[in-house]
């Protein structure tokens, strides 16, 4: 590494709350950033393939894979018999989610068998030649219609209780019901799953698997394959996306193709095709919420009884934590003061949904929004006043339904300060105006805040690892616990290293994420990737830096105070010295330059049996405004203008932090819009592959986009450099896109009516409910709505 | 065919000149780039054409100029490429190796995240830098609306587009500029008009020299595969493996590329690509721009034929609609002899068209309209861009001097079997006076024309509301009243 006097002393580069390019910018854009997919194959690599049943509930009576195994090129065969291990990937520990299926098929798509052959194409071909006879059984894939059906609950439920719910409901002046059905969402993450392992010697095999997770799917291989996590190694340097997509639903591939792969002696690759993917793996819970609200005149909530009821699927998988999170964020920003809330995790014949961005945070705050716009309605008023009169503060409004104290609450500021920056007032009078004299086209606009717990509600999480090598040329070797997924999190805890050495940026090599340099880690998920590991590369950072100016101090016989890291240098005493020249010293006096820094976050706790605890450390905010336009003819709509103001407490990497909020707000808007998941009577999903699953495109991007940070926010906890976690609390700012198209649909009512727009409000359900407006209007009973007012 | 035949084919990748020969009729370019070349900067992401992260550059000598577009390599079959300049992201940076001017834009506007859709994007925007100087947000939008990007959100992407307007290509700054009459030159002495035939295990694959060739060949093999774009065969293979041996390419035939203009309207052969219809056609149907820009995204614009959207006879084509209601005929074409039929009598009912073994579509004709006809076509999809019809519906109507309707051709996609004419209804209003009244009352009638389905892109009683209502559209944009949201107006109107 170039050690000469002209890098800075004054400052670095790349350090922290800098805008930092991505650190596999320069790969991307040139396609030679390698995917698992694009590595080179060691002769003789072999292809899975997966098996699908074509029945959403049914026995396994025959299975006959004769003419797979007679298929050209085909080398074996696998079901869930072949499992050395346990036929188990369940991440709940449950065990009731197997590899392979075997005997009873639970949902339209589960692999039953996987096929091992010379090519890709080979393996495909043979897979589709299986003849599997069934004894079809019942199958439910809706919600409702599972509660319905007394079917199960696929883990136990959460109920977070405060006050006299039953007093409260009773004492409100004013009281409405209702219910809200929300849909899924599939993560299109574009690199779709995939898995290649090689096997080893003795029992050990490494994987490299595109996972948020690594040490879970070491733990699952092993668990599959019958041997100890000692074993197995798991890699992963990058994925062309997760989302929450490459949490759990990567061990099914890995598992395969370790299993395959040691069964052969010889390099396995799994990756299955797009529809494929999407038939075989989890997607965000599609949930349906039925509320009951107390409040008065002036707008403010008293009593709130919700249940949240969700399509989990036909397994436990993440459903548990995820629906537990849901009920975390049915208050988003407001105060109940008598409140009940229950969650119903519904077994489904259905893919097990799993992990997505908010990991039900977005549906319990859009189930809390679908209320606060009823009250708004139903008194003709403003949401946003409604909002404001129910913001979480002053005296004995700061406590959640789970009993913690919010005691970071910025969200009046943010909500002030967006709501003049984005005119919002004049716009919305102006669009009232306009809507009287736009017989086809009419317009929405609505403002929306957010409130976002960080921290794993399973406390264990909440750790990390790093381990940092300072070389004996001066350059440095990053490797963490933390995967990489575009977010830019390598980016981000280099920064943090490079900050601690003050050194440039690119004295530090990010390395893949491996199981064998950092053990015992959690997922990337949460949005907990730069806190978590961005502190313990620091803490490895500091504890070398602590044995280098022992070292110093004592070599130069100078007070440990006067040793100072400066840019790219070293002071010691009067005396000034490059980084390079000084870690040579170092090394030739036998310090030790390496270390595995550990973090943990402190004050967490959380007690599910009696709901209290403060299972968040901190919470981030934001707040957005989002202007439509739609047409009452078709149902079709655009959206003009989004302002939103976030925060990120004191950012690490300000350009990173703009591209989670916009890449977030469009994902978040694509689930509330034109992304639908679709399942026919025979419980098959008809929406897999990107011509009938519709994800947004820059066409469909706000027309205006004004992304801002809250510049002044820092995080009152000392997180790493005051920052605060970005990847999920901006993906529900777009709940203000759905008011929006809310909005305009209610001018049909003269905003007397709330306009229950389900989610996703695709042109059709936006038509409907110009429909069902317009039927009111003119049955003559306005004003006046269905439910409210009870 | 008075040429030498060949057995293999030859175009060039990036830079260098390839002859292939012995693969098979349904290879793929993305997989023989990743799997033969190992060429893995470009990616797999949908196999199906409607993500983008396969784009690549194909260019090709049309009218003797050679030029550049965005295509899908997942459903691209390599027999298609001969005589054509492959030009993947590997080779899109400078000819000093340094970041293209799209690059580098790229990446001082934070355009990557995970990266994956990376490449397709630069590609995608490399070739409307070559394209356009001074692109709008419209054009790059257009642009862009065949790439998926699931981490941005697009706005950094559609500000690195704007920065790399910035600079302007040339051989400095551009290899493909830099190689532009040496690339001409090269690919002119492939095109030497021979009929090229590839065995393979797997079947054949036959690149006709010339529409004779083509006659012949489909008249000896009735069950061949067409292959103009491959927007629909190349999904017959990436996801349903189907045998499609004997292929015959199609999609270079200069015979079927031909488009005339006369004022009797507009002939446009049965291989002209969305793309290059869509000046003429919007010359004389204005009306037509906005859903020409919605037909799946540019690559599947470039590749895709307006002849193959008629031939393979989707219920939810998107261009049947509107040239059933203005009248258009086709022209089937076996062995040397030709017929012309009405293209609302071509299709029969539900995967069947009126078309004979051997015989193929040559050519569309659509009449020009009367000066005081009203004509307009909406599609209706759940998302804006790149999505196929839940339904399409056509509006042709003639009024009289007094104001009454003389003729009334409507054609909805989506709402049958087939591309369907609305018949009661068009009887409805013919004779009657064009007018609010008369609309509504005729609207509902589209009920006795059509029976529409649910499916996951729209609900039977959605299908039958959008349809009805598309009238009121229709009627209320006949009399200058605005009736619909426009995300560019100013573009439309162009």
């Amino acid at each position: 590494m170039d050690t000469s006097p002209s890098r800075s002393r004054t400052e670095i580069s790349g350090g922290a709350h800098t805008p930092r390019k991505h650190d596999s910018a320069h790969k991307h854009v040139t396609g030679s950033a390698d995917y698992i997919d694009d590595m080179a194959e060691p002769t003789g690599t072999l292809h899975g393939y997966l098996g699908l049943t074509d029945r959403a509930h049914a026995t396994i009576t025959s299975l006959d894979l004769d003419a797979v195994r007679a298929s050209e090129g085909v080398v074996a065969v696998l079901t869930g018999a072949d499992v050395p291990g346990v036929n188990d990937i369940s991440p709940s520990g449950r065990n009731d989610e197997p590899v392979l299926a075997e005997g009873k098929v639970l949902f339209h798509g589960q692999p039953v068998f996987a096929v091992i052959a010379e090519s890709r194409e080979l393996a495909r071909r043979a897979a589709k030649k299986a003849v599997i006879g069934y004894g079809d059984l019942p199958h439910v894939t809706d919600v409702r219609a599972a509660m319905e059906a007394d079917y199960p609950l696929v883990t136990d439920p959460l109920k977070l209780e405060r006050g006299d719910i039953e007093a409260g409901l009773a004492a409100a002046p004013k009281r409405l019901k209702g219910e809200m059905r929300i849909g899924g969402q599939d993560h299109f993450y574009l690199e779709g799953h995939i898995a290649f392992a090689i096997p080893g010697e003795d029992d050990e095999v490494t994987v490299w698997s595109s996972t948020q997770h690594p040490s879970e799917v070491q733990h699952m291989v092993a668990h599959a394959l019958g041997t100890v996590s000692n074993a197995v190694t798991v890699q992963v340097r990058r994925m062309g996306g997760g989302f929450g997509g490459k949490e759990t639903q990567s061990n099914q591939f890995a598992a395969i193709a370790a299993i395959a792969a040691k069964k052969l002696n010889r390099a396995v690759k799994i990756r299955p095709d797009r529809d494929d993917d999407m038939i075989i793996t989890g997607k965000r819970h599609d949930f349906v919420v039925d509320y009951d609200v107390g409040y008065d005149e002036s707008g403010v909530i008293h009593a709130v009884d919700a249940t949240f009821a969700a399509r989990c699927g036909f397994s436990s998988d993440l459903s548990g934590p995820v629906t537990d999170r849901a009920l975390f964020h049915a208050d988003n920003c407001y105060f109940y003061q008598d409140v009940r809330l229950v969650s119903k995790p519904m077994m489904t014949n259905t893919v097990s949904n799993t992990a997505f961005r908010g990991f039900g945070g977005p549906q319990g705050m859009l189930g809390g929004e679908r209320m606060i716009e009823d009250v708004a309605y139903a008194l003709g008023r403003d949401p946003l006043e409604i909002r404001k009169a129910n913001f979480y503060g002053g005296p004995g409004r700061d406590v959640t339904p789970y009993h913690q104290t919010v005691e970071d609450n910025i969200i009046g500021r943010i909500v002030e300060e967006l709501e003049a920056s984005s005119d919002y007032q004049a716009r919305r009078a102006e669009i009232i105006d306009f809507n009287e004299n736009s017989p086809v086209v009419r317009r929405g606009i609505a403002l929306t805040p957010v409130k976002f717990g960080i921290s794993f509600t399973a406390t264990w999480y909440n750790q990390a690892g790093a381990l940092v090598h300072v070389y004996q040329d001066g350059s440095i070797h990053l490797n963490h616990g933390g995967t990489e997924m575009g977010q830019g999190l390598n980016t981000k805890v280099a920064q943090v290293l490079a900050e601690e050495f003050q050194v440039d940026l690119d004295t530090i090599r990010i390395t893949a994420t491996t199981t064998g340099k950092v053990p015992n880690t959690s997922a990337t998920a949460a949005s907990s990737g730069t806190d978590l590991n961005g502190m313990a590369a620091a803490n490895a950072a500091q504890q070398i830096k602590t044995r280098l100016i022992a070292f110093a101090s004592e070599k130069f016989s100078v007070p440990a105070e006067q040793v100072e890291f400066i840019p790219n240098h070293v002071r010691i005493g009067n005396e000034l010295m490059a980084f390079g020249d000084f870690i040579k010293l170092a090394y030739q006096a036998r310090i030790q330059l390496s270390a595995a820094g550990f973090y943990k976050t402190p004050e967490i706790h959380w007690d599910r049996a009696s709901g209290k605890g403060r299972p968040f450390y901190y919470f981030a905010y934001g707040a957005a405004v989002s202007e439509v336009s739609v047409d009452t003819l078709t149902g079709e709509y655009q959206v003009d203008r989004v302002d939103v103001l976030h925060d990120t407490g004191r950012s690490l990497n300000p350009a990173l932090d703009i591209g989670q909020i916009e890449g977030a707000f469009v994902q978040g808007m694509g689930w509330l819009t034109t992304e639908e998941l679709w399942w026919d009577d025979k419980g098959r999903l008809r929406t897999h592959a990107p011509s009938t699953y519709k994800i947004p495109l820059a066409s469909d991007r706000p027309k205006i986009f004004n992304v801002k940070l809250a510049d002044w926010a820092e995080n009152r906890e000392p997180t790493i450099r005051r920052s605060k976690a970005v990847g999920e609390p901006p993906f529900m700012l777009p709940i203000s896109v759905l008011e929006a198209l809310g909005m305009a649909v209610a001018s049909i009512a003269d905003y007397q009516v709330s306009p229950k727009l389900d989610a996703p409000a695709t042109p059709e359900r936006v038509l409907m409910a110009v429909e069902r407006l317009k039927a009111l209007v003119a049955d003559a009973g306005m004003p006046g709505e269905d439910g409210a007012d009870a | 065919m008075a040429h030498t035949d060949r057995t293999s084919i030859r175009f060039r990748l990036n830079d260098q000149t390839v002859e292939l020969a012995g693969f098979a009729p349904d290879l793929t370019l993305l997989d023989w780039l990743r799997l033969d070349r190992r060429l893995t900067g470009t990616k797999e992401g949908c196999a199906e054409g409607d993500c983008g992260a396969c784009t690549v550059l194909v260019g090709r000598i049309d009218n003797g100029l050679l030029s550049y577009e965005t295509v899908n390599a997942c459903i691209r079959l390599v027999g298609s490429l001969d005589a054509t300049h492959v030009v993947t992201v590997e080779y899109l940076n400078r000819p000093d190796g340094e970041l293209s001017a799209v690059q580098q834009a790229m990446v001082d506007n934070h355009g990557s995240q995970c990266g994956f859709c990376t490449p397709g994007i630069v590609a995608s925007l490399h070739a409307l830098w070559l394209a356009e100087p001074n692109p709008s947000e419209a054009d790059i939008e257009r642009q862009l609306q065949g790439n998926l990007c699931r981490c941005t959100g697009y706005e950094p992407i559609v500000k690195a587009a704007i920065a790399a307007a910035a600079t302007i290509p040339d051989a400095d700054n551009d290899r493909l500029v830099a190689a532009y009459d040496a690339t001409t030159e090269a690919l002119a002495g492939f095109a030497d008009g021979a009929l090229v035939t590839i065995e393979h295990e797997r079947g054949t694959s036959f690149v006709p020299g010339d529409l004779d060739d083509l006659a012949a060949l489909y008249e000896a093999h009735p069950k061949a595969t067409i292959v103009a774009g491959s927007t629909d065969v190349g999904l017959w293979v990436t996801k349903h493996m189907r045998d499609i041996s004997p292929v015959i390419h199609i999609g270079h035939l200069e015979e079927l590329k031909q488009i005339s203009i006369d004022d009797a309207g507009i002939t446009l052969g049965a291989g002209v690509s969305y793309t290059s219809a869509r000046g003429a056609l919007v010359s004389l149907f204005p009306q037509m721009a906005e859903l020409w820009d919605r037909i799946g995204g540019e690559q599947v614009r470039n590749m895709g034929t307006v002849g193959g959207n008629i031939a393979n006879g989707s219920p939810i084509g998107d261009t049947p609609p509107p040239l059933i209601a203005l009248g258009a005929s086709v022209t089937l074409r076996k062995g040397s002899s030709r017929r012309t039929l009405p293209l609302a009598d071509f299709f029969i009912e539900y995967g069947k068209q009126d078309r004979q073994p051997g015989e193929f579509v040559e050519s569309i004709f659509v009449p020009a309209l009367a000066e005081d006809a009203f004509f307009a076509v909406y599609k209706i999809s759940k998302r804006r861009d790149e999505d196929i019809s839940a339904l399409c519906g056509a509006f042709h109507v003639i009024t009289d001097a007094e104001g009454l309707v003389t003729s009334a051709r409507i054609a909805f996609g989506g709402m049958a079997g087939t591309p369907k004419r609305a018949t009661a209804t068009e009887a409805a209003l013919t004779g009657q006076p064009w007018s609010w009244d008369t609309i509504q009352a005729a609207r509902l009638t589209l009920a006795e024309d059509y029976q529409p389905l649910s499916d996951w892109r729209a609900s039977a009683d959605y299908r039958m509301l959008a349809a009805q209502n598309l009238m009121i559209r229709f009627f209320l944009e006949s009399c200058g009243a605005p009736a619909r949201i426009e995300r560019h107006p100013a573009l439309a109107e162009a």
